[in-house]
């Protein structure tokens, strides 16, 4: 039993707790922001930026929320439909879906209140988070994909590393000097990933997924298949790469941390995981890809978006520009992070990692290529990796993949 | 028409009533809110069809018309069948056994109960983790034990004849530790009488196994067989943390609930998703009803 002195104290305790509220209330801008991103790696930079803005902003709080790739569109989807959007957030691909559903907030009376120069970020990038003629996100990185490669294994065979000169054929030769079953080490891994896989050599083939102008599926288009039956190939007639098996059970990029693999095509984002890793760190290199036809690389860009509903537009504008400036690109590239969209301010990233060649992954930027974003973006990459890995196992022929593909897009495009 | 008396309760009898209502109350608005309600709105979303962030509108027989022209479907169907049928009857199995041999007056039989009990207390999740790097066939620990003795370990996970079987183990591994305590409680409540009679009419320890043990065992048996059915035939977690949606065997692999798991949250579809998640309910009424019907023919009540 409670004592009467006891109620006492907890009712006194109450009065006061009430009272606490009741000031905060009245200072009304103490504002906490979340924003929520995907990569655990940027995590770190991330908290930099918003402590440096919390000390501009002292009644502005930002929480960094991290919600692993695999799970971020799922829940952010719950969390759009269920209302409840993080303040700001991180989006690619799936932008034009969210823009579409009015999820965003319209950027342009803002950007034109506070004078924010667009010029500041390649056009390109700009434009992928304009809808129907208005800006709701802004960029905050890019991404290539260049060929990583172990040089001690390179060294071991007395071969010279891979330069701008490499085509597709000096790829598979040297990828079978380098291949030996016995030690179980492989010259190149033909991953069934897109970004890191196949999708450059698409593009230097000539060949393409979806039309600039959203009309078009290309998978049947000569190119696009002649790309992927290279790709087929690394697997079944060279036999240079592990099997998609394999690379199921233990990734590319681990295989490579493994000392298994000599080459390995991996994106600008983990050159900190290269970094950081033991093995990695003074044992690997980069390069810009070998060219096919042509000379081209996927090339993305992620943004920073807030919610249409947010509770603090104002607030979440003041941190979104914060993050838009050339101070917040600049811890982005010092640490090493991504590359920063901000011009000009590639260069400190480019730096940050003396022992890697990472002008290679800017210098790439100029023949970037990437399918232009659509509302059904996140269904056509889930249902491009379950027709392409039954070409990788063996199951299908690239053909018979590439028609299916083909009707199932085209039944997307003209939803 | 007889007309029936009117039953009248008397004041102490309807004040036990009105406790035992209120008892059950919580349990029941638990039920009816996280349970029956969902239910009711399942079936009905399973009739609309789904737009953008939680818009839908009304389609009919659409969904289960897609999905039984799904060649999906019947691979999921089966997997999801197949992998009950391997997993409750040796569940089953194990757990009897593993439950007698630790009912018996052995030297740190907590330890053992214990080490039994374990996997019941850890995160699905953890324990797909822990497993899938055993399973894993390059730097596996099983594979590399299994190498030892010259034997080439198969693709537990990415070989699509070896990927559901792989997964069975698991889940039998890991549903021992629940049975055998439910078990063991059962074993406790056989009268010692019998067992004494027994002997004194000369019995071995087989015989009063298998003519005392397990006909006394057999409802606890049924009530395990009808749960850990309901459980096998809904599995998820341990396909999604060991296999996932970008595997190339995924296909060969999915089960029902997980064919759901992508339709509602990989293509945002709810409408579709919803029809799917019915036939899996439908599946569990039918098996539950037949098990309960085939009881009678061998589940001895004291």
């Amino acid at each position: 039993m409670l004592s009467r002195d006891s109620i006492r104290k907890i009712l006194l305790t109450a009065a006061v707790l009430v009272m606490c509220v009741g000031i905060a209330q009245a200072q009304a801008k103490n504002v906490t922001l979340t924003y929520r991103i995907w990569d655990v790696n940027q995590a770190p930079a991330m908290r930099e930026i918003a402590e440096r803005f919390h000390e501009a902003n002292p009644n502005i709080t930002v929480n960094v929320e991290v919600t692993p790739w695999s799970q971020y569109w799922t829940s952010l989807e719950a969390a759009a439909t269920g209302r409840n959007l993080p303040d700001l957030f991180w989006l690619n691909a799936w932008f034009v879906l969210y823009a579409e559903n009015d999820q965003l907030m319209p950027l342009d009376n803002y950007i034109e209140r506070d004078n924010v120069d667009l010029g500041n970020f390649p056009e390109k990038l700009v434009n992928n988070f304009v809808f129907n003629g208005t800006v709701y996100g802004l960029p905050k990185d890019f991404d290539t994909v260049g060929l990583w490669y172990n040089k001690e294994i390179f060294d071991e065979a007395g071969i010279a590393y891979p330069d701008e000169s490499w085509d597709w054929d000096t790829l598979v030769e040297i990828a079978k000097k380098l291949t030996n079953e016995e030690k179980q080490v492989w010259g190149f891994n033909a991953s069934p990933n897109q970004q890191s896989g196949y999708g450059s050599f698409v593009y230097q083939n000539g060949g393409y997924m979806i039309s600039e102008d959203l009309t078009q599926a290309g998978w049947t288009d000569k190119n696009t298949m002649g790309a992927l039956e290279f790709w087929r190939d690394l697997l079944f007639v060279h036999k240079v790469s592990p099997t998609v098996a394999q690379q199921t059970d233990t990734p590319g990029e681990a295989l490579f941390e493994a000392g298994r693999l000599a080459m390995h095509i991996n994106g600008s984002w983990n050159s900190i995981r290269f970094r950081d890793n033991e093995y990695t760190r003074d044992r690997v290199d980069v390069a810009v890809l070998p060219k096919g036809k042509q000379r081209a690389v996927i090339f993305n860009g992620l943004g920073n978006v807030i919610a249409a509903n947010t509770k603090y537009p104002e607030e979440a504008w003041q941190f979104l520009k914060f993050l838009s400036s050339e101070e917040a690109h600049l811890i982005q590239g010092r640490t090493g992070t991504v590359i920063p969209a901000f011009n000009g301010t590639q260069q400190p990233w480019v730096e940050s990692v003396p022992a890697f060649n990472l002008q290679a992954f800017v210098d790439m930027v100029e023949y970037g290529a990437a399918a232009p974003w659509h509302r059904e973006s996140g269904k056509m990459g889930q249902i491009q990796t379950d027709w392409l890995n039954r070409v990788w196992s063996g199951e299908l022929t690239v053909e018979q993949a590439c028609e299916q593909l083909q009707a199932e897009y085209e039944a997307l495009l003209s939803r | 028409m007889i007309a029936r008396p009117k039953r009248r309760l008397n004041p102490k009898k309807k004040h036990d009533y009105m406790w035992g209502y209120l008892m059950i109350l919580p349990t029941m608005v638990g039920t009816i809110i996280f349970n029956f309600w969902p239910l009711v709105q399942s079936l009905y979303l399973s009739f609309t069809k789904w737009g953008a962030f939680g818009s839908y509108s009304w389609g009919g027989l659409v969904n289960y018309r897609r999905l039984f022209s799904d060649p999906n479907l019947a691979m999921a169907l089966r997997n999801t069948i197949v992998y009950a049928l391997m997993v409750v009857p040796a569940s089953l199995a194990l757990s009897i056994l593993v439950a007698v041999l630790l009912n018996q007056d052995i030297r740190g039989v907590g330890v053992y109960r214990t080490l039994y009990f374990l996997p019941v207390v850890t995160m699905t999740v953890a324990v797909g983790m822990v497993w899938r790097w055993l399973y894993n066939a390059d730097f596996g620990l099983i594979n590399h034990v299994l190498k030892l003795v010259s034997i080439e370990g198969p693709r537990w996970l990415t070989d699509p004849s070896w990927s559901l079987s792989s997964i069975a183990v698991v889940a039998i591994w890991g549903g021992i530790g629940h049975n055998m305590v439910i078990l063991l409680s059962g074993l406790q409540s056989i009268p010692s009488t019998y067992y004494e009679a027994a002997e004194i009419d000369g019995a071995n320890a087989f015989i009063k196994f298998f003519r005392i043990t397990l006909p006394l065992l057999t409802p606890t048996i049924f009530f395990l067989a009808v749960t850990g059915l309901i459980g096998a035939l809904q599995v998820f977690e341990l396909i999604f943390m060991m296999i996932g949606p970008e595997s190339p065997v995924i296909r060969q692999t999915q089960t029902l609930v997980f064919m759901f798991y992508r339709e509602a949250f990989i293509f945002m579809d709810k409408g579709y998703a919803a029809a799917i998640i019915f036939i899996l309910f439908l599946l569990v009424l039918v098996v539950t009803i037949m098990q309960f019907a085939a009881q009678k023919k061998w589940v001895h009540y004291e």
